[in-house]
């Protein structure tokens, strides 16, 4: 394996964008160096040289000692990074905009609702779906870790996780959504769905105005992955073109 | 336990930063922690009695819990429970080799201690019944944020009845009272005071014993 250099010049970028950690509380200067200027003076995660190697170390051990199949392991990832992903929900939404029976099924029972479309399994387990109207928006979080629903959603992305959405969502909302694009007027009403039990929770965003004529399969290819964790609205596509 | 882990209502963490056409694992490494995550837990852990996965990654430090990254913090507590399991040495972790002179490990039949009991409970409340969060601090993980504690809100669904999540102060689960958990609105004001907007909600599930009649 080669993913030494360029790699972690990747994540190391990354990372320095993508908030998790105040300059102050890492606290060495010689940490944020020459990028301690720049326009992000909030997050810097340092990631060790070496984590590549010691997951390595790890994994030989547990593979020598019979402990694990590397192949188990390869088809977890492709798994996730193939099959489990934001295609699954899109399909679900397409099918209850196109469906009021589905629609009525998968508000009623969403893991079932889910289920008849093949989808379910670890963290899908208990899905319940929430409508997003033109009077109330809904936004799920999980302030205490990442829970998220895998079967529908995939793995939840990094920024779902960050220290900078889990304090913020619960206490302002609005602003997280502006930071999104996503402006709201007064009138409409915001929740936040904090998902701290075993229940997971996927938004069922409005329908555009401007696609009464598409098919389910054109509607599936404009449902994104943060209008179903409710950051976002969904755009009809000649907007999303402008 | 109250750590940095409970992050709801806290300031200073900057804007959210979206990183466009994310890839689902950014190295390689991240992969195998979250397949080792998926491969070892249950078979390995069944009669070891690792401490509770959400209650080591909130046992962190917190200083170390903002500095490394998601899957890091999933390494650090995969591989200190393979240690403190006897699992694995530190001389193997470090050489990447196992110790010819150690057995190999087997699988334990025997179950872990506490964990689910029944099924059923009877429900103490009721959908539209005001309630308050009981002002709960354990030592142990539970699934009851700060931000919610001694607040009022209403209960709005009943989702049934479940296992409660919640650890004893060394990360073992608590011998299971099967109760409800119930889906409770609190109104943005009630939490957050003046930064609350008026009608705006959150909403948060809880275990019966969480809450009271407010």
């Amino acid at each position: 394996m080669t993913d030494t250099k360029k790699d972690k010049a990747g994540r190391r970028k990354f990372l320095q964008n993508a908030t998790l950690v105040p300059a102050a509380i890492v606290g060495g200067a010689q940490v944020v160096s020459d990028e301690a200027a720049h326009a992000h003076p909030h997050d810097h995660q340092v990631v060790p040289d070496d984590i590549a190697l010691r997951v390595r170390a790890l994994e030989s051990v547990l593979v020598d000692k019979r402990m694990v199949d590397p192949a188990d392991l390869d088809a977890v990832v492709d798994a996730y990074e193939n099959r489990i992903g934001p295609r699954n929900g899109a399909q679900v939404v397409a099918r209850a905009w196109t469906d009021a029976d589905y629609k009525a099924r998968l508000l009623r029972d969403g893991t079932a609702a889910i289920a008849e479309l093949g989808f379910s399994g670890a963290q899908g387990e208990h899905m319940v779906v929430i409508e997003n109207t033109p009077a109330v928006h809904n936004l799920v979080v999980c302030t205490l870790c990442s829970c998220y629903p895998w079967p529908t959603l995939g793995l939840p992305p990094v920024w779902y996780k960050s220290s900078a959405y889990r304090s913020r969502a619960v206490i302002e909302p609005r602003q997280v959504l502006a930071e999104f694009g996503t402006e709201l007027n007064e009138d409409v009403e915001v929740r936040v769905w904090d998902s701290t039990a075993e229940i997971r929770y996927l938004i069922l965003p409005e329908r555009p105005a401007g696609t009464e004529d598409m098919t389910e399969e054109q509607l599936v290819a404009i449902v994104t992955r943060d209008s179903m964790i409710g950051v976002t609205r969904v755009s009809a596509p000649s907007e999303a073109a402008q | 336990m109250n750590s940095i882990h409970d992050m709801g209502g806290m300031d200073g963490f900057g804007p959210v930063e979206v990183e466009v056409n994310e890839p689902v694992f950014h190295e390689p490494w991240e992969g195998r922690v979250f397949g080792l995550f998926t491969g070892l837990l249950n078979p390995w852990n069944r009669g070891r009695n690792f401490p509770w996965f959400r209650f080591a990654l909130e046992s962190l430090p917190p200083s170390e819990y903002l500095r490394m990254s998601y899957y890091e913090r999933w390494f650090e507590v995969i591989s200190s429970n393979l240690l403190r399991a006897g699992l694995v040495s530190a001389d193997e972790l470090a050489s990447g080799y196992p110790d010819p002179s150690r057995p190999l490990p087997v699988q334990l039949a025997t179950p872990n201690a506490g964990g689910v009991a029944a099924s059923t409970a009877e429900a103490g409340f009721a959908v539209s019944d005001e309630v308050r969060v009981r002002n709960l601090h354990p030592r142990g993980h539970t699934r009851v944020p700060r931000y919610v504690r001694d607040k009022r809100g209403s209960v709005v669904t009943d989702n049934g009845v479940w296992a409660l999540q919640d650890t004893d102060e060394r990360g073992q689960r608590l011998v299971d009272v099967p109760q409800h958990v119930y889906t409770v609105r609190f109104e943005a004001e009630e939490l957050w005071g003046e930064r609350g907007v008026q009608n705006d909600g959150v909403y948060v599930d809880l275990w019966e014993e969480y809450i009271e009649p407010a």
